[in-house]
């Protein structure tokens, strides 16, 4: 047996060196080139001080992108009134509400435009991609609906038409068409308060900041989305932890860089695959030969 | 050592619609109609599956769990052509056979998963569009192309059957393709094992993009490396379940001494895992969040406790030439890889409150009618082509219901 199973290690081993190899391949950090973004990408920032929760901005959002409303459920067919992001929903204003302390906010919820996003690296055709100036859009024409996106976004963003027979993705685009034109995002234009602008995103960033300096009482010190999970184009500020918001402290670490420093270490050029095989070929090149001279010997 | 030819195996014979088979069919059947109204109305009317838990039970048990069961043409193929143990080739053909049909089976799953299904032979075919960081377009080639391999892996089998037909024309095409077949096979071989240890570790990296999502009991980089030893273990634990059933069912052997052997190959590579699963947690420093007494940590702890009992019921040559304490090992092994894989795809993946999921009626009866239909297409397959060794050895069991655990080493 002592003999055998030094052998069986010896064979996982050569089954397992591919895995391992990528296991500790995060240790190498340049097999991950963090992304930056863009010098002409373009976002959001929502200001939770500002948003009165009127919602306009979700059935400009379906106007703007000839999305049904969704009136199902107790809506009974009269109120678009989704119970989350869905597929009749790209854009939602939700509330947080603490009776014992009284604190509340509103937050609006949309696909934050992340400059190194997980969906676009799930993605297997690139129906999903970073568009111009950064926009996250969606080319259904590549899309097998394997909804491994929504499995990946840390953020919970994109959803699938459950109810159709050729289910697609559905997420915010920030309005690509419209921005095109020179319009604005259907939010963006309608918000009667100034709580959501579009812009360029440096520009935001720096107007967020200037806020946050010029009423330090009013908000968190933080603008989330700045560093979030290597950054993303919309941006936050409010008035409340952003974690109570749904806006969770994922750090500055892009949700991507796991899987493409593992991938990138162990598939660069395919070499280790190709190895392996060749490794693999060659052992039993030798064992067969070793076989077949045992045979003749046998015979012999 | 011959690759395609050779081989000691003969086909089974006898009726083919026994009233096992027919049972078998009727409950894929019953797949078939709910499958049909699953295309008719759509994913959200038959599945349970929601915004936040996009992959369900298709994806969990029938493709993430189904082809590591389907390991068992990797585990043995490894052990006869790598470690050069030439005396297990008896287990090759129904391995391969096994395997062939699960990963089959998985494939089909994926296109009932698709929400445009049709749109699927672009993944193969439109490499401009390939994207590179995708670990689920990895996944998604090496399983077609594994699927393949595996196939012509079998074809040996359907060629030899083909060799002594009647008809002249199959005749003409075996002679002429055999010997192709043995020449090129060490080619296909050793593409069977790249392939799947490229997509079963690559199984375990596709929620490394979930990770954020991740319970941290799981969360770990570590997991493509845990997905592949265990596709081993539970290939192995899936030789042994059809091995032993086979037995029982056609009263061909059950080939005791060389699954017993094969368990002291599979028990380090066991025991690797348990031991980098359990190193993980601890640098990780998750023991507090095993040792809680919520449901994560009880899974987890229930997960590991299964991979402890299939150690201990196989520690020893002794104990293992005990076919009904290996039968058990080996089932236990299964429900342990089963259960991590589960924990992982469904357990552990948070997706916020509000979300939930359990299986559809729907979910359910097709991914049980396509494995009723699996085990059916492998009873008339090996009754059809030589797949199993002909001839019973010395360890043929009692096909008594208590047989399969009162074998005794000596029997």
């Amino acid at each position: 047996m002592g003999i055998s199973r030094r052998f069986a290690l010896k064979s996982v081993a050569t089954a397992a060196g591919t895995a391992l190899a990528r296991a500790i391949a995060p240790a190498k950090a340049d097999a991950y080139e963090r992304v930056e973004p863009a010098d002409d990408a373009v976002g959001m920032l929502y200001d939770t001080t500002k948003c009165i929760g009127c919602k306009s901005c979700m059935t400009a959002c379906n106007e703007a992108n000839n999305l049904p409303y969704d009136t199902r459920g107790e809506s009974a067919g009269r109120w678009h009134m989704p119970f989350d992001l869905n597929e009749y929903c790209k854009n939602i204003i939700k509330l947080y509400k603490d009776d014992e302390t009284g604190e509340q906010s509103f937050v609006k919820r949309q696909c934050m435009h992340c400059v190194d996003p997980a969906c676009t690296t799930a993605c297997m055709l690139g129906a999903l991609y970073k568009a111009e100036h950064g926009i996250v859009r969606y080319n259904a024409d590549l899309c097998v609906g394997c909804r491994y996106c929504e499995m990946a976004c840390p953020f919970n963003i994109p959803k699938f038409e459950w109810e159709s027979r050729a289910g697609k993705i559905v997420k915010c685009e920030l309005c690509a068409h419209l921005v095109a034109e020179g319009k604005l995002p259907g939010c963006c234009e309608v918000c009667p308060t100034g709580a959501v602008i579009y812009g360029n995103r440096a520009e935001l960033l720096a107007e967020a900041h200037r806020r946050i300096e010029a009423e330090p009482d009013r908000y968190v010190p933080h603008v989330y989305g700045e560093t979030e999970a290597g950054g993303t184009q919309v941006l936050y500020l409010a008035h409340l932890d952003f974690e109570k918001l749904g806006l969770p402290d994922y750090g500055d670490r892009p949700v991507p860089q796991t899987v493409k420093t593992i991938q990138h270490g162990i598939y660069q050029g395919f070499v280790a695959p190709v190895g392996l095989y060749a490794m693999l070929a060659a052992v039993m090149m030798r064992n067969r030969r070793q076989q077949s001279e045992e045979d003749t010997k046998d015979e012999g | 050592m011959n690759y395609a030819t050779g081989s000691r195996a003969r086909a089974v014979g006898g009726p083919i619609f026994t009233k096992t088979v027919v049972a078998l069919l009727l409950i894929a059947a019953l797949a078939v109609v709910l499958i049909a109204v699953r295309f008719a109305l759509g994913l959200g009317a038959t599945t349970a599956m929601n915004d936040g838990y996009a992959w369900g039970l298709w994806i969990a048990f029938d493709v993430v769990t189904g082809t590591a069961f389907g390991c068992g043409g990797f585990a043995i193929a490894l052990l006869v052509y790598i470690a050069n143990r030439g005396q297990y080739h008896p287990l090759v053909r129904p391995a391969l056979l096994t395997s062939a049909l699960g990963y089959s089976i998985a494939g089909f799953s994926v296109l009932l998963d698709l929400g445009r299904p049709w749109l699927a032979w672009k993944i193969p075919f439109m490499f401009w569009h390939w994207n590179p960081h995708s670990v689920l377009l990895e996944v998604a080639l090496c399983i077609m192309a594994y699927m393949l391999v595996l196939w012509v892996e079998l074809s040996p089998a359907f060629l030899e059957k083909a060799r002594d037909s009647g008809s002249a024309t199959l005749r003409n095409f075996a002679e002429r393709t055999l010997p192709i077949l043995r020449k090129s096979m060490l080619w296909v071989i050793a593409l069977g094992m790249l392939l799947p240890t490229m997509h079963q570790s690559s199984l375990g990296s596709l929620l490394l993009l979930s990770g954020p999502r991740l319970h941290p009991l799981w969360n770990t980089p570590l997991l493509p490396l845990l997905f592949l030893i265990s596709c081993i273990a539970m290939g192995f634990g899936a030789v042994v379940l059809e091995s032993t059933l086979s037995s029982r069912y056609f009263g061909r052997s059950a080939h005791r001494d060389m699954l017993a052997s094969l368990g002291g190959w599979i028990l380090p590579i066991v025991s690797l895992f348990l031991l980098i699963r359990v190193v993980d947690l601890v640098v990780r420093d998750q023991l507090g969040a095993l040792l809680a007494l919520d449901r994560y940590g009880t899974m987890a702890a229930v997960e590991i406790a299964l991979f402890a009992a299939s150690i201990v019921m196989m520690r020893s040559q002794s104990q293992r030439l005990r076919l009904g304490n290996l039968f058990r090992a080996s089932m236990c092994l299964m429900a342990a890889g089963t259960l991590y894989r589960f924990n992982v795809y469904l357990l552990a993946f948070q997706p916020g409150e509000h979300w939930g999921y359990f299986p559809s009626l729907t979910e359910l009866l097709i991914t049980v009618g396509l494995v009723a239909g699996e085990v059916a297409a492998f009873i008339v397959l090996v009754r059809l082509f030589p797949i199993l060794e002909a001839g019973s050895s010395t360890t043929k069991i009692d096909p008594s219901p208590a047989g399969i655990g009162s074998t005794s080493p000596t029997a």
